[in-house]
């Protein structure tokens, strides 16, 4: 009988495992806070940006804002016409594309199909130390080195001046290119073996499993990877002020000094902008229109990976 | 015969076309791999030329200035710790708290874990200007009102790397396997015994690998902090979060856009100890990672 109550009372939650439980509880309700600080920050974003925002497009009529093709903001009298910071911003981003797409998809196909496993021993951490240098050195280096000695020699058409849309996308491209290539490589590796080895046997050359096999399979991947690129290239800051000047020309010729929408928004906070001018809040409406850029591109490569995976396995 | 048969049915008999098309894709690929080779050895080399003659103690003793001859780096190396140190601290408070939440004590099916995951991958995709602008409207004025102090900094520098952070933490609690939190059940632990003693020690090694590689990103960073006002000859180390600073990235900006030309060396030198900083923190970074490699 009393051995029953004994066992039946040491069933009981002691007290130091009713405290502990207690404690876990309040664990479990802090936790969820700390993760949900995120949800919180990306609110915060689209909120700080949509105030200015409107009250931006209070003084500026839309009208001169879409139809208008110079960009005075910060002159008097100031003028909105966002055309050429949309014109900068896509012909950087093209050039930089042009470099590190088919550069990250060739160092990609090295790397998976030809390189033996000493050389990609060697390239991964040179390839990664790349990846790692900050932008302002890519700035720098396209000031004194790409704009004179790689810029001003390939252009075909007319000079290049010592700043240049040429030049800063050209920089772009090489700052991400490691990325690109990790991207591609990651697409690649989801392409199953099974399909590259049946290749091999049916007597493909590698170019031919690369080209015929390995690309067309990881597709999707490789076009997400690719979007990506053009999402970190429209918004890259730092190169394209240092590189391509603080004037946003509205040309189609690459030669000439440039502006994107990122590198205006650098150029304005250059100045200190005090909190209640049209100036200050430009780049909130500059801000907001570089936020749904890439996060649309964001989105539509989530997309991609999403609907246009082939399934094996 | 039938040697010379399978002799023959073994010839390479892949057509000559095709052979150059082979050799013409290979050259495509080496010339892409050399691209980014050369950018890497030319990048170091040029600058390192151009540092030459600033590349001394003076370097480091002098704080910037808008005269060549006697500019230096200090108050930006300071700047540059106390904002790094800052900010990575924090981040990874956030970092480890938000995974262990996702990972060991969301529904993975729910609502409310989808939409943080989802959150985190839009975050992780922002550009970092555009963490400028939401810093100036909401930490340097606004709500906060800090001004163009380290807190501002190091607050708007953790929101740039904590999406990242956080990934990776997730990763490195993944990989703990069941059977060391199914042991701790086992000898009577609860949840939170198990993940404090067990499995956040297990992961510790991927933890702190990923946070170096975001503290490097927060060492490299300019562009948000161009609109934070570090840009500045600040001619004083900071004392705490409401002093004025600036960081080395900045520093070199400031110093890439002077006009006269001596200045290219002394950008050219800060460049060079920036990136002796991170190359050492990626070497830390390879060595936890091959110190804490478990295999289970």
């Amino acid at each position: 009988m009393s051995v029953t109550e004994t066992e039946v009372a040491s069933l009981q939650p002691s007290g130091r495992k009713l405290r502990q439980q207690r404690f876990e509880r309040v664990v479990v309700v802090l936790l969820a806070v700390i993760a949900a600080s995120g949800v919180l920050v990306t609110t915060g974003v689209v909120f700080a940006l949509v105030g200015p925002t409107v009250d931006f497009f209070r003084e500026v009529r839309i009208g001169e804002f879409l139809g208008s093709t110079r960009w005075y903001p910060l002159y008097e009298p100031p003028e909105f016409g966002v055309w050429p910071l949309v014109v900068g911003t896509f012909f950087i981003m093209l050039i930089a594309v042009i470099i590190a797409v088919p550069g990250g998809l060739g160092i990609a196909f090295f790397l998976s199909e030809y390189a033996s496993p000493r050389v990609r021993r060697v390239l991964k951490p040179l390839l990664e130390i790349l990846a790692g240098i900050p932008t302002v050195v890519f700035g720098f280096f396209a000031l004194y080195f790409i704009s004179p000695n790689v810029a001003a020699k390939v252009w075909p058409i007319g000079e290049v001046g010592f700043y240049s849309g040429l030049a800063a996308g050209i920089t772009v491209g090489l700052m991400i290119l490691p990325m690109m290539t990790t991207l591609a490589e990651d697409a690649m590796a989801a392409v199953p073996r099974a399909l590259v080895d049946g290749a091999y046997a049916l007597g493909a050359t590698k170019r031919e499993v690369c080209t015929g096999v390995i690309f067309q399979a990881g597709l999707s991947g490789i076009i997400a990877a690719a979007v990506i690129a053009m999402s970190r290239a429209i918004g890259e800051t730092t190169i394209v002020l240092l590189a391509a000047g603080s004037d946003a020309v509205f040309t189609f010729n690459p030669g000439n000094p440039m502006q994107t929408m990122a590198s205006f928004i650098g150029f304005a906070g250059l100045g200190d902008q005090p909190v209640d001018s049209t100036g200050y809040r430009t780049i909130f409406a500059v801000g907001s229109l570089l936020f749904l850029i890439t996060f649309g591109l964001n989105v539509l490569s989530r997309r991609i990976v999403n609907r246009f995976r082939e399934a094996y396995e | 015969m039938s040697a010379v048969m399978a002799h023959d049915s073994l010839r390479d008999t892949t057509s000559p076309a095709r052979k150059v098309r082979d050799r013409i894709f290979l050259g495509a690929l080496w010339l892409a791999t050399l691209i980014a080779l050369l950018t890497l050895i030319v990048l170091v080399f040029t600058t390192y030329v151009d540092a030459q003659g600033k590349l001394n103690l003076d370097l480091l003793r002098n704080f910037p200035s808008p005269f060549p001859e006697d500019a230096g780096i200090q108050s930006a190396l300071f700047g540059s710790l106390w904002v790094v140190l800052t900010s990575g601290l924090l981040s990874l408070f956030f970092a480890i708290g938000s995974a262990i939440y996702l990972e060991e004590f969301a529904n993975p099916n729910s609502r409310v874990q989808r939409l943080i995951t989802l959150n985190i991958q839009t975050l992780a995709g922002v550009p970092s200007i555009v963490y400028g602008v939401l810093g100036l409207a909401f930490v340097v004025r606004g709500p906060l009102g800090w001004g163009f102090t380290v807190g501002s900094a190091s607050v708007v520098l953790t929101m740039m790397v904590l999406p990242m952070m956080i990934v990776a933490s997730r990763e490195a609690l993944k990989a703990v396997p069941p059977s060391l939190r199914e042991g701790a059940y086992a000898l009577g632990a609860t949840k939170w015994q198990a993940i404090s003693k067990q499995v956040l020690p297990a992961a510790t090694g991927g933890i702190a690998t990923g946070s170096i590689l975001g503290v490097s990103r927060a060492l490299g960073e300019s562009a948000p902090l161009i609109l934070l006002g570090a840009l500045a000859y600040v001619s004083s180390n900071p004392t705490g979060f409401d002093s004025d600073y600036t960081v080395l990235p900045l520093l070199i900006f400031k110093y890439a856009t002077e006009a006269q030309e001596e200045f290219r060396a002394v950008g050219a030198a800060a460049i060079i100890v920036l990136l002796i900083l991170l190359i050492a923190l990626n070497l830390l970074a390879i060595v936890v990672r091959d110190k804490t490699r478990k295999s289970w």
